[in-house]
């Protein structure tokens, strides 16, 4: 039993409903059986894995099979207990502290009558369950562990499980016959109990255990091939670089519970989570320390999820194996800095003022980043890269999207791009498998002829990441623009406060994103084959979890459709909405925008002008230009520039980095943002990354220096010093003895003589 | 049984280690199989007591002390024979009965040169007696006995079994710690005589102090004291310097027990006796250790990150570690201090781990340079998993014990006990938690260089090298083991910890500001703990609810 | 009779004595010497003993005598080991103890 239903015990009792129950089915106030199962498999696999016919791998996926067929399970008993589960809501008594009522957050009481209706046209409000054990006790205080499981949660549970099934199942083709084959699955088993732990967090201490569980799991994947140096370097700079956010949610936990605790009777602090959201909604907790908090947990966020300008460690993790960026570095791990943040909105939301403001540093943070990551993925040659730079890009757009309040458009985004990022990068590694490399310009081009299927699903995540109707990235790219509230001019309206700025970056990014990937799928499956080999399309294990990828990235859309959305019932809109969003009392009020047909029309056209300026780029000019020159281009030999020189060109053409400029400037000739890009990446390069390297090599210098000058010369020094003195006074000394009787009996008479004549003068 | 347990089982084991090192005495040097039986079977049947005692053990009574015994020793100074167990020492004992047997077990096959198994587990089973007394004695001069009867143990066993600096480092050991040991005393006869207690026992000197307030400044010169003897034991910055030599040049299981449990000795010490009998003196004196704590995390850091030697790391990370353990302790909270004894404990097992690690490195590759050495992971894949765990562990990897040492503690430094200032304190918490950045650095640095890449070429064919093999296997276990399960149920540790700690405590500091009214803290006889501080809670907590 | 000439005479014995013990070099003439200081302290004790007619003074000085005997006669042990191993009681050639 956790603290707070000590304190509260019914409804009838006076206090804070929080939103809570300890009933509900069986299956969700057991969901922790879930990641249990691979957790088991993990220890399975460690200890006998080796000895098992398929080594280990078969454990691993019945174990992550199991959770899936559960976390499918736990879904239908969600649906149902939102729907018609009536039962006794946990209240939490707060300590009657005259500061806060007297105070009048008049604003705020408001809010919370407003909240006593918790109708947003979802019917009666939803209860999260919750179900706790005593983790640990101090000070006489039992902190628990133990699940809540809500919408959130349940869609969380779902999407892993599912990812991590098809990852399995892809990786025995994919790592097959790799020397370390049972160990990859141990780890991708550990990663999965470790994530599945994350979302169902019941504290926020339990979510820093899995948080940082994950990261490790993600350090050991990243360095899979520890063997060359690069790849145990990028293990470590991610590893380390989320330390430094980790500290973040170090100070940002402490700074919650102890806030949370000095509002409580009974108890000097609670990590529970509905405890900490309700108390925030409820304007108990001061603006400062909630301000504080929500601030250092956004550096936990800015790392976690690869937020500028911690974001540099996402792109060097592609050092792992395909399937693990997949399922890690895109689908799930990565937006658990966005899980966070839905998950703790009662903080984020009152910290940072979201509900009121036109700018604050979540939405900031998450529109600087979708523009750095959308135009640094321009850049790239390798494959990965651009889909790890996409990756940073969408989820800045979902740290966007909850920076102005629009909750279940962020959440739904996450969704959506967990499907089509992880087709993508599987397609990729699809398209690796055969080649051999990563590299699109040297070793892809044509790819389409030999690889029907990973080309197919490939198109079909790349459509539904540029965001075009109806597939998945549409709808909910669609919610998080109308969710900015900066569209009010032209119809369509609501959302918290109106965040204009945040529209534009959302606008400029969807453009960018439609001529990146447009870019990425002419270099990989277009043009004529660069590299070597015979290509072949890969087996039935690799295949089927793609297109199983990209039937959702078509129909992942449907399931939150706008509300006001005529060519379907009433009962198929908002359907996700209705189920993930909370209705209760740890979750703020928000108010949600209105959708609005002609942001969808204008957002579609700006999609179109992305893909249509590097269609005419590649497809028309590149293409014409491969033919002239008898040979497949990845960019044009000449350019549109005229400027420039012919011989210099050449020269040019040969020094890869002007090569690039090159290419870009061509780009920006056909309408997209080439500079900026290139700006943002050597700043990314040289100064963000730079920075990461200089204050390394500095702490190993100040550790040398310390050392050397102050610890072994002057600490230690001193303690020498005082050894030496001491062995000298007693080599003095040591004179007087000369070990002859004599000289002793001529010192003792001495001395007697001496002190009897004291004795004489004194007495 | 149940009446032997409670008469006489803490004085029977700490004491089995002597009558075996008696017979021990009789056996001819020349039978060495003989003494390697006889030495384990010694530990063992200590350890055996230990889950005697541990099954006698009242969970629900932490805080009172079990299994007491209180007989008059000397006479002259009212010296007792006094010892007892509750659930601050247990924990403590438990992990000395569980490294001792290992220990033996490690060095079964390789003794260090030279050699002479007898007078080495001779040594250890002294040790043993002395460091489980230490937690058990509650008279002072009990316990500056044993504190003292676990230095000589330890002195030969590096100036004798050590490395080519031996003689340097042992002396320094000896020296530093007898030096702080001798200040110790003379603040154990200050107390005593200031306060006219009846005894030396610990009961009755707090009740006296109490009872007859001793001066200020008395308070703070004998707490300053008993600072530098445990500090120096810890060992906190900048009394460190012995530790690093000291490990470095000391046998793999002198390394083990030093760091597993010779350190706790000097925590144990602040919380058992310096903060329980001068509260006042304690809160003045917080800051400055708290100070010192951040400082030596910080600074352990850099030292490591300076570091080529793998043991010497370890021993640099020991002083960033017991940074955290002496950083709870000053928060003097329940909260800070339970943190606190888990770092102990979890210190030990994953400290203790690394030496034994490094301490079988060292035999394969016969050098610890971490510039040479490399690929562990694949010419001994075994031994560099372990090796990668405990890292993590050592990192403060949640899940894994050394998690809820460091993270509590930080934790309490957000709010430290009554009369402690908030601000320096919250200063020092984000200190600490960039120490956990710093130590996820030079770890994984570690980590790395050692275990990650391909075998330099001088060790790549080297038929020496092997996994790890069954008496590691035996030895290793079991602290493997308790690490993680530790780390996954914290409250195997913080269940025994927090009565006895909250007990310990003097009421004024330990309750929480915000249910005190100044009527209570009146009642309680408060002010002159809450007048020390810059900026009491109850401004702070105001000060705070008014914005 | 006046204790003076008791304490004078004990005077001049313990002079000599120490003037032995300390200048002569031949171990025997040092042992009688510390023979004679003994005995200086034995007349002190005696005169007082009877001048104040108390019985502990008499005692003390046939403890002396008696551990003077015994002085001398491990002292002449010695210094006969002395002669065997050297062939010589020059004290001033026994150093061992030096520092």
């Amino acid at each position: 039993m956790t603290e707070f239903f000590i304190i509260a015990e019914s409804a009838s009792q006076s206090g804070i409903p929080l939103g809570i129950t300890s009933g509900g089915s069986w299956l969700l106030r057991n969901a922790w059986i879930i990641p249990l199962l691979p957790a088991l498999s993990f220890l399975g696999i460690l200890f006998f894995g080796k000895r098992m016919p398929k080594k280990g791998a078969e454990l691993g996926i019945t174990a992550v099979g199991a959770a899936f067929v559960l976390a499918v399970l736990t879904g239908i008993a969600w649906f149902d207990h939102r729907d018609n589960y009536h039962g006794e809501e946990a209240h939490l008594a707060v300590a009657a502290s005259e500061h806060h009522a007297e105070e009048g957050h008049s604003d705020h009481e408001k809010e919370h009558d407003e909240h006593s209706d918790y109708d947003h046209g979802h019917g009666h409000s939803s209860l999260a369950v919750s179900n706790t054990v005593t983790w640990f006790q101090t000070n006489g205080v039992d902190l628990s562990v133990g699940v809540l499981v809500d919408g959130l949660s349940v869609m969380m549970l779902f999407v892993v499980t599912l990812i991590s099934l098809l990852v399995h199942i892809y990786s025995t083709d994919y790592v097959g016959g790799d020397r370390r084959y049972t160990h990859y699955f141990a780890f991708l088993s550990l990663f999965s109990a470790s994530m599945l732990t994350l979302v169902i967090s019941e504290n926020t201490l339990q979510l820093l255990v899995a948080w940082e569980l994950v990261g490790v799991c993600s350090f050991a994947l990243i360095g899979h091939w520890w063997e060359e140096k690069p790849n145990s370097d990028a293990a470590l700079k991610a590893f380390l670089t989320n330390r430094v956010g980790d500290m973040g949610l170090l100070v940002g936990v402490t700074i919650l519970f102890f806030s949370v605790g000095s509002v409580l009777p009974d108890t000097f602090g609670s990590f529970s989570i509905a405890v900490t959201n309700t108390v925030a909604n409820n304007g108990l907790l001061s603006h400062t320390a909630l301000l504080v908090a929500a601030a250092c947990l956004m550096a936990a966020v800015m790392s976690k999820s690869g937020q500028f300008f911690l974001h540099t460690w996402l792109p060097d993790a592609m050092a792992g194996p395909t399937p693990v960026s997949a399922l890690i570095h895109a689908a799930t791990m990565v937006v658990a800095g966005v899980f966070m943040i839905a998950r703790l909105y009662g903080v984020f939301f009152e910290g940072l003022s979201i509900g009121g403001s036109s700018i604050n540093l979540m939405a900031l943070v998450g529109g600087i980043t979708t523009l750095v990551g959308a135009s640094l993925a321009f850049v790239q040659r390798d494959i990965k890269k651009v889909l790890a730079y996409s990756t940073i890009s969408q989820l800045g757009y979902m740290v966007l999207a909850l920076g102005v309040g629009a909750w279940t458009a962020a959440v739904f985004h996450l969704f959506t791009h967990a499907f089509f990022k992880a087709c993508l990068f599987l397609g990729s590694g699809s398209v690796a498998h055969a080649v051999h490399s990563f590299d699109m310009k040297s070793d892809m081009g044509g790819m389409r002829k030999a690889m029907p299927h990973t080309y197919r699903t490939f198109i079909i995540g790349s459509i539904a990441l540029a965001g075009l109707p109806p597939l998945a990235g549409f709808w909910s790219k669609d919610e998080i623009l109308a969710g900015t509230g900066g569209w009010g001019l032209f119809g369509g309206t609501g959302g918290n406060g109106a965040y204009t700025l945040m529209l534009v970056m959302g606008m400029i990014t969807a453009a960018l994103t439609a001529a990146y990937m447009t870019r990425c799928v002419y270099l990989t499956f277009f043009g004529e084959f660069r590299g070597h080999g015979d290509l072949h399309e890969s087996g039935p294990r690799i295949v089927v979890p793609l297109w199983i990828l990209a039937g959702f990235a078509v129909i992942a859309g449907l399931f939150n459709l706008p509300k006001g959305f005529q060519l379907v019932p009433d009962s198929f809109q908002e359907r996700f909405g209705h189920y993930v969003e909370p209705v209760a009392g740890y979750f703020p009020t928000i108010a949600h925008a209105t959708p609005s047909w002609s942001l969808a029309i204008v957002s579609t056209l700006i999609v179109l002008g992305g893909v249509t300026a590097a269609w005419w780029y590649y497809f028309v000019k590149v293409e014409a230009a491969s033919k002239a020159a008898g040979k497949s281009l990845t960019e044009l030999p000449n350019g549109p520039t005229t400027v420039y020189p012919l011989a210099k060109l050449i020269h040019n053409l040969l020094d890869k980095k002007y090569y690039l400029d090159h290419l870009y400037t061509g780009i920006i000739a056909g309408g997209t943002k080439g500079p900026l890009a290139r700006v943002a990446y050597r700043f990314n390069q040289q100064v963000i990354d730079g920075t990461v390297d200089r204050v390394g090599e500095t702490a190993v210098k100040s550790g040398q220096f310390v050392y050397d000058k102050i610890d072994q010369l002057v600490v230690d020094g001193a303690v020498n010093t005082s050894g030496r003195l001491s062995s000298e006074a007693g080599g003095e000394l040591r004179k007087v003895q000369s070990g002859k009787v004599q000289s002793y009996a001529a010192i003792l008479f001495a001395a007697a003589t001496v002190l009897a004549g004291i004795l004489i003068v004194i007495v | 049984m149940e009446n032997f347990i409670n008469d006489w089982g803490l004085t029977v084991t700490t004491f089995i280690p002597l009558v075996g090192v008696a017979i021990m005495l009789l056996i001819p040097r020349a039978q060495e199989e003989l003494h390697k039986r006889m030495a384990l079977a010694t530990s063992l049947l200590v350890a055996v007591m230990g889950v005697l005692i541990l099954t006698e053990f009242d969970f629900d009574a932490t805080d009172k002390l079990q299994f007491a015994v209180d007989h008059v020793w000397i006479d002259v100074i009212n010296s007792h024979y006094a010892m007892g167990l509750d659930g601050m020492s247990l924990p403590l004992v438990l992990l000395t009965i569980l490294i001792v047997p290992l220990c033996i077990v490690y060095s079964w096959n390789h003794f260090p040169e030279p050699q002479n198994p007898k007078a080495f587990l001779i040594l250890i089973l002294v040790l043993e007696t002395g460091m489980i007394g230490t937690f058990m004695a509650q008279d002072l001069v009990l316990f500056f006995v044993f504190f003292e009867v676990v230095l000589l143990p330890m002195f030969f066993m590096i100036a004798v079994w050590g490395g080519d600096d031996r003689r340097y480092a042992s002396l320094k050991f000896f020296l530093y710690t007898l030096f702080g040991s001798a200040l110790m005393l003379v603040s154990f006869l200050a107390l005593y005589f200031l306060s006219g207690s009846e005894s030396f026992v610990l009961s009755d000197l707090i009740e006296a102090v109490a009872a007859n307030e001793i001066s200020r400044t008395a308070g703070l010169w004998i707490f300053a004291g008993m600072f530098l003897g445990f500090g120096i034991k810890v060992p906190m910055f900048p009394f460190h310097t012995w530790l690093p030599d000291a490990h470095t040049q000391a046998p793999t299981v002198g390394s083990v027990i030093l760091a597993a449990v010779l350190l706790k000795l000097g925590t144990y010490g602040f919380i058992r006796i310096a903060i329980p009998v001068l509260p006042e003196a304690a809160v003045e004196w917080a800051p400055w250790i708290g100070l010192l704590a951040v400082i030596g995390i910080i600074y352990g850091a850099l030292g490591c990150l300076a570091q080529t030697d793998m043991k010497r790391l370890i021993a640099f990370s020991s002083v960033a570690h017991m940074g955290f353990v002496m950083l709870g302790i000053s928060t003097l909270t329940d909260f800070g201090i339970n943190a606190a004894i888990m770092g102990m404990v979890a210190h030990g097992l994953i400290t203790g781990m690394l030496f034994f690690i490094a301490g079988s490195v060292k035999e394969r590759y016969h050098t610890l340079d971490i510039g040479r050495l490399g690929g562990l992971l694949v010419q001994a894949p075994r031994m560099g998993w372990i090796f990668g765990l405990c890292v993590m562990a050592s990192l403060g990897l949640p899940g894994l014990a050394g998690f809820w040492g460091e993270f509590p503690a930080i934790l309490s430094a957000y709010n430290p006990g009554n009369g402690l200032s908030v601000v320096t304190f919250r200063t020092f918490m984000v200190i600490a938690a960039l120490g956990t950045v710093l130590a996820a650095g030079y770890l994984l640095w570690l980590l790395q260089r050692a275990a990650f890449g391909t075998p330099k070429e001088e060790f790549a064919d080297d038929p020496a090298i092997t996994d790890v093999t069954k008496h590691e296997w035996i030895s290793w276990a079991p602290i493997l083991a308790l690490i993680v399960a530790i780390g996954i149920y914290p409250n195997l540790v913080f269940r025994v910890t927090d009565g006895a700690v909250d007990a310990s405590l003097d009421d004024c500091l330990q309750v929480s500001a915000s249910e005190l009214t100044p009527e209570q803290a009146e009642a309680l006889g408060c002010d002159s703990i809450y007048g020390l501080g810059e900026m009491s809670h109850h401004d702070e907590h105001a000060a705070e609810t008014n914005q | 009779m006046y204790l003076n000439q008791f304490l004078l005479l004990s005077a001049v014995l313990f002079a000599i004595g120490v003037y032995g013990v300390l200048a002569r070099r031949n171990g025997v003439l040092v042992l009688m010497s510390i023979e004679l200081i003994l005995n200086a302290v034995n007349i002190n004790l005696v005169a007082f003993a009877a001048f104040r007619e108390s019985i502990p003074g008499e005692v003390f000085a046939l403890f002396v005598i008696a551990v003077a005997a015994a002085e001398v006669g491990v002292g002449l042990a010695m210094i006969l080991l002395l002669y065997r191993n050297r062939r010589n009681i020059d004290l001033t050639e026994i150093d061992l103890m030096k520092g």
